[in-house]
């Protein structure tokens, strides 16, 4: 689905990703940990076709398709979706309005027709059940005033409104309490489908409890410097950072 | 990024003001200039009373003696006033009166503006003043109207037809000395709309009128004239548009409202007047002076106006809070974009006790343009325990536009309070980057948030429009990415 060759990117003439290499297949679920600044929330803006970073080396397919020429709306329509790390604040759009526009700008894009209103409510019925988010918060402006535990959930929530293919979370279990943190992770886990792959971002192993990575990667100073399967994790909670600083200079 | 910012300005330039077309109709002109002998001329060619002739004349000797107003935050060329035609009529085939005998080509135009005249076809229950270049050429449904008395047709008619009224009221709100502009317009107004409803009466249609300026160096000056008898209702709209030319053209009417005991007058605008291309050419030049009073106690004015067009917008609709107990209301989205300018607002003069008012102001600028809000509120002694809430918000597209706000406060006494709030915002690159992850394109995005931004001014408008002028802020701003 997601083939990543050596990609490198900068901001302002300072390199921060150096060559990813990461293939990631339908039915899979990735996990990207590494310490701050490492290059995690980095990597999912390239991907996504934020326009602040210089690509200066690498290619990236998606499904087929040369992914960094693409706009960044089309690449959202052709299923790439980001939880945000930090989600943004859009006062005087409700979430309904901005809900109904995104789910029907997708539906352009794949030759359907716009959803009619009562479809449209029953929809975000559905999906406000499975993430448990308040509904009133579905008819204040996006993200505005929400605290920090709704906006993650609300990331959630349009997850699963969208449907995406491939879901790239960055950090959504940050700032969760623990029933929260359940309710994201079984999402996630119900959206789950054989022809749907996520990447998830995380600093803590117990996110991984809940929705259980086939791979976990470590970036570490913009490179994948280990990869292995969901064992790395716990290995990593338990030795720090630090051991991988020094396996990686063992190799 | 810069790339992005150029394709869709490149964008832009080829999206085409909608109503930019021209009709070739034939018409009958007056000479270029201004002069007494004009003056007179089009009185006669109106075949008006002396009275409206003394009118004129009064107003144009008194207009020789005024200099331009520069107080506003404008850039405004040199306007050579004897480089107009003031008077421009499509020359109809038979007079107007009946539907059969307005000219083909009129209605057509009428067609493509999307406001058909004939009132068959007319379903969405509304009344319509049609006003090209200077002269009303049609008005629906006045029989319907005139069953509840009320009185709905063209200036030049009412003077005729109506003759007390017009003497008693024209000039009563906006004095023919007021301004530059309005003195201008009071010299030369070509016609325009009246309205009278009666006691009591709530008109049960929206009534409306549609001005287009057709004919090439013609300026246009109508004169609108609303008066709501004791406890009567009316809800009025204009819309207006213009063909793409590359001279500027003078826009400068006078639109007064008057509002008797309990009566209430809620005047709406979407202006869109051909703003001018995106290099600052060509463009309307819009002088408005547009004032409503609130004689009777109890009375209410609410104006709403969303003001797209124009290449410069001076334009203060205002209230006189003269009755006790009466409210003043000004809800309005400013947009500019590419060259134009905007200095609009409001004045709310508060002389009658418990009065009350509010303005909504929410400016958007983009491109190159100036965006400036000013708005005067005035509480003289007497009008004791009076309320005025303003919030003026400005939204910012880009960094090579401006927004200014211009507040005057003047409180006269202790026990009136005056609120004001004042915000700017930009639209971040964030914002925009967190709908195109949504599959929303920036343009789309801008929509949303700027249709957003200005809910509580929309509302206000008659239901049919909304709709209407959410599309319009959405086209008027594309290609102005921040
Ligand atoms: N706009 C920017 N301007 C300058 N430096 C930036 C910018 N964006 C990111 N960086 C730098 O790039 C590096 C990687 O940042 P990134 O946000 O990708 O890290 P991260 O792995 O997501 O960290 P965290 O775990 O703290 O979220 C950091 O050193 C950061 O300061
Ligand atoms: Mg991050």
């Amino acid at each position: 689905m997601l083939k990543i060759r050596n990609l490198s990117a900068s901001i302002d003439g300072k390199m921060i990703l150096k060559g990813i290499n990461l293939d990631v297949n339908a039915g899979e679920v990735h996990a990207i940990m590494g310490p701050n600044g490492s290059g995690k929330s980095t990597l999912a803006a390239v991907l996504t076709g934020r326009n602040l970073y210089e690509i200066t080396e690498g290619q990236v397919t998606y499904l087929g398709k040369d992914l960094l020429t693409m706009a960044p709306e089309d690449r959202a329509r052709a299923g790439i979706f980001l939880g945000f790390q930090y989600p943004i604040e859009i006062p005087g759009v409700s979430m309904a309005n901005f809900m109904r526009t995104a789910v029907n700008e997708i539906r352009k894009f794949k030759g359907q027709q716009p959803m009619n209103a009562s479809d449209f409510m029953k929809l975000i019925r559905e999906k406000i059940a499975l993430v448990e988010i308040d509904t009133k918060l579905i008819n204040r402006s996006v993200n505005e005033g929400f605290s920090g535990g709704e906006k993650k959930k609300n990331e959630i929530f349009q997850m699963a409104m969208l449907e995406p293919m491939l879901s790239i979370l960055d950090e959504t279990d940050s700032g969760l309490d623990i029933d929260a943190l359940k309710i994201v992770a079984n999402g996630v886990n119900m959206l789950k489908r054989p022809d749907n792959a996520s990447i998830v971002i995380t600093h803590y192993q117990r996110l991984l409890d809940y929705i259980v990575p086939d791979f976990v990667h470590i970036l570490y100073d913009g490179r994948i410097v280990k990869s292995a399967g969901k064992e790395l994790a716990v290995e990593l909670e338990a030795k720090g950072y630090d051991w991988i600083k020094n396996h990686d200079g063992d190799e | 990024m810069e790339n992005d910012q150029d394709n869709i300005i490149r964008e832009v330039t080829q999206t085409d003001y909608k109503y930019g077309f021209f009709t070739d109709i034939d018409t009958d002109n007056i000479p270029y200039g201004l002069n007494e002998d004009i003056i007179r001329l089009i009185s006669g060619k109106k075949n008006e009373p002396d009275w409206m002739l003394e009118f004129r004349l009064k107003s144009y000797r008194h207009w020789l003696g005024m200099e331009m107003p520069q107080w506003a935050h404008l850039k405004i060329p040199e306007i050579n006033y004897q480089d107009i035609i003031y008077y421009s009529a499509p020359k109809q085939r038979i007079k107007p009166g009946k539907f059969e005998d307005v000219d083909p080509q009129l209605l057509e135009t009428f067609n493509k503006l999307g406001i058909p005249l004939d009132e068959q076809k007319l379903l969405t229950g509304m009344a319509v003043d049609a006003v090209i270049d200077s002269v009303s050429v049609k008005t629906t449904f006045k029989k319907n109207l005139a069953e509840l008395g009320i009185i709905f047709c063209s200036m030049g008619e009412a003077i005729q037809e109506h003759p007390d009224l017009v003497k008693k009221y024209l000039g009563s709100v906006v004095p023919y000395r007021d301004n530059y502009f309005a003195t201008l317009n009071s010299a030369v107004f070509t016609d325009g709309s009246f309205c009278y409803i009666p006691k009591g009466v709530r008109c049960p249609m929206e009534l409306s009128t549609y001005f287009r300026i057709n004919a090439a160096n013609t300026g246009q000056f109508e004169r609108t004239l609303l008066i709501a008898d004791d406890e009567s209702y009316v809800s009025y709209l204009e819309g207006c548009t213009a063909p793409m030319r590359d001279e500027h053209q003078l826009h400068a009417a006078v639109v007064e409202l008057v509002a008797l005991n309990d009566a209430s007058i809620k005047y709406s605008t979407v202006q869109n007047w051909y703003p001018g291309d995106k290099e600052g050419k060509g463009g309307i030049f819009n002088f408005v002076t547009k004032r409503g009073m609130c004689k009777g106690k109890n009375s209410r004015i609410s104006w709403t106006q969303i003001e797209t067009g124009s290449a410069i917008t001076w334009k203060y609709p205002s209230c006189v809070l003269r009755g006790d107990n009466s409210t003043g209301e000004f809800y309005s989205v400013a947009v500019t974009n590419h060259h134009q300018q905007a200095d609009t607002g409001t004045k709310m003069i508060h002389l009658g006790k418990n009065s009350k008012s509010t303005i909504i102001s929410k400016g958007i600028s983009a491109g190159k343009s100036n965006n400036s809000y000013r708005g005067l509120v005035r509480v003289t002694q007497n009008a004791v325990n009076s309320r005025n809430y303003s919030q003026c918000d400005s939204l910012l597209l880009g960094d090579k536009c401006g927004a200014h706000t211009f507040p005057y406060i003047e409180v006269a006494n202790k026990t009136s309070i005056v609120e004001h709030e004042a915000t700017t915002s930009k639209i971040s690159e964030d914002q925009m980057f967190y709908c195109n992850q949504r599959g929303i394109s920036t343009e789309d995005a801008i929509g949303l948030i700027v249709n957003g931004y200005a809910k509580e001014v929309l509302n206000k408008l008659p239901v049919e429009f909304a709709v209407e002028a959410q599309k319009l802020l959405q086209i008027s701003l594309e290609g102005s990415v921040g």
